[in-house]
């Protein structure tokens, strides 16, 4: 089973672990990954802002190159190049006037038959039976808020994989690696997004309302699937810090970085030293497990 | 058809194309603007914009600063009883806005551009050059040393590539780019 792998720009920048946690975790899953050939930028999150047609044409350059490559599904860990990719193609099928004004640019045919997941989805299909037996390490000490953000869940008529309000899928994840899911309320919460450099003020408001939130309902770490929602979560905590000196620091994982822990892999290998927040007290702890087990 | 005329303001002919929806069935109830993350740096709530458009006052509405402010979290959009896309008629606005040459928040329309030109110029984002422009054409809002501080750990961290990544495709995009504004006759 070769899935089609869109890792998105993020993923090669601030996102990097994601990448790295992700391709670790499935090296000891035994799953390939192939990446769409000379991938360009989604777009995401300032073409649509501005540009009607020019953001359906970002995405969809994706769409044929993967395409042409013989691709039958794309999966994006990115949750804005997810949205973007799974929106695009699904308003193309829809608009016909549209996708040839696109097609014109492209100088290419979309077929629209491309299975497009995120990283969820992703590891649903691998089976969360295959992380419960190849778990080496108990996470059953650390309570995880499950942080979905925005563009993960709310794809408009583009499609539906968990519900809007409460969705509950990375939950399931979760606590196949052992950790606790805990019940809290800003699973959906907006945390800014793009207005990270042009509106540090609102990212900074809007972050820490989620972060104060996950830490009163006992969570030691936010897992979550999006870049942007990571840096905004994991990076911004130095600005709160600065204007709210009693602010406690709380770890930001990616699912993936909360899985390889749980398969026993070091923190990093996972790319888990490229955090803002540290993450060594974790590591420490998912060390000592290791020790102990042996 | 009967020979029946509408006489639609140009303006809301342009909104209802881009969005493919009518405006009208907005009831006011306010959901969106109860949701809105934004709501509470904006002077105008979300609801009010789609009002203003119902009113035909659609100077107002394309002048807001709200539009820009507008984070597209699509929370208005997934709870709307009309299922009105409301995140969608922001992207409108912002559009026309741009076109109209009315940019109320200078800042959020200048990293978009620079956001654009990185794609335009490598085929994917490349975050030093974004911060770069961005920052370079934003040299009044004083944010110029903001965010100094993260840079060099990101850059240790290997967070930041020093070089750009360009993809053998960078023609064809830019050629898409060109075709585009050729076309619209805009920037």
């Amino acid at each position: 089973m070769k899935t089609g792998y869109y890792p998105g720009c993020s993923l090669e920048g601030t996102g990097k672990e994601f990448d790295i946690s992700l391709k670790r975790v499935l090296k000891d899953l035994d799953v390939e990954l192939e990446e769409v050939d000379d991938w360009s930028c989604c777009g995401a999150s300032s073409a649509h802002g501005v540009n009607h047609v020019l953001s359906l044409a970002l995405p969809a350059r994706n769409l044929t190159q993967a395409q042409n490559q013989g691709l039958t599904n794309i999966m994006a860990p990115c949750a804005a190049c997810y949205n973007r990719l799974l929106s695009t193609q699904s308003s193309l099928m829809k608009d016909k006037v549209v996708k040839a004004e696109v097609e014109d640019l492209l100088e290419d045919k979309i077929n629209g038959n491309l299975e497009i997941i995120n990283v969820i989805e992703y590891f649903q299909k691998i089976g969360v039976d295959k992380i419960i037996e190849k778990k080496k390490i108990d996470l059953s000490w650390l309570n995880v808020a499950c942080y979905y953000g925005c563009l993960l869940v709310r794809l408009g008529d583009a499609g539906k994989f968990d519900d809007e309000e409460q969705p509950t899928s990375m939950e399931d994840i979760v606590a196949a690696t052992g950790a606790k899911p805990i019940d809290w309320n800003f699973k959906t919460e907006c945390c800014g997004a793009a207005h990270s450099i042009s509106h540090t003020e609102i990212v900074e408001s809007l972050t820490k309302k989620i972060l104060d939130n996950a830490m009163a309902h006992d969570a030691d770490v936010i897992v979550l699937a999006c870049p942007m929602c990571h840096s905004n979560l994991d990076m911004r905590q130095l600005n709160i810090k600065k204007h709210h000196p009693d602010q406690k620091e709380i770890p930001v994982l990616y699912l993936t970085e909360l899985i390889g822990m749980a398969l026993g892999i070091d923190g990093e290998e996972l790319g888990m030293d490229k955090h803002f927040i540290n993450t060594r007290q974790l590591l420490d702890v998912q060390q000592q497990k290791k020790v102990r087990k042996v | 058809m009967s020979g029946h005329h509408s006489h639609k303001d140009p303006l809301l002919e342009e909104i209802e194309h881009l969005t493919s929806q009518n405006t009208s069935v907005c009831y006011q109830c306010g959901k969106c603007s109860a949701g809105c993350p934004i709501r509470d740096f904006a002077e105008e709530s979300p609801n009010k914009i789609i009002r203003y458009i119902q009113l035909g006052l659609y100077e107002k509405a394309l002048k807001s600063k709200t539009i820009w402010l507008c984070a597209s979290c699509q929370t208005c959009t997934t709870r709307c009883p009309q299922k009105y896309d409301l995140a969608r008629l922001m992207d409108a606005l912002r559009q026309l806005a741009i076109k109209k040459g009315y940019k109320p928040d200078r800042a959020v329309y200048k990293f978009h551009k620079a956001f654009l030109k990185q794609i335009k110029d490598h085929g994917r984002s490349y975050e030093l050059g974004l911060v770069r422009d961005y920052k370079l054409s934003n040299i009044a809002s004083l944010t110029l040393f903001q965010d100094m501080d993260v840079a060099p750990t990101m850059l240790l961290k290997g967070k930041l590539g020093i070089l750009p990544h360009n993809i053998k495709g960078k023609k064809a995009i830019e050629k898409m780019f060109k075709k585009y504004y050729d076309k619209k006759g805009d920037e």
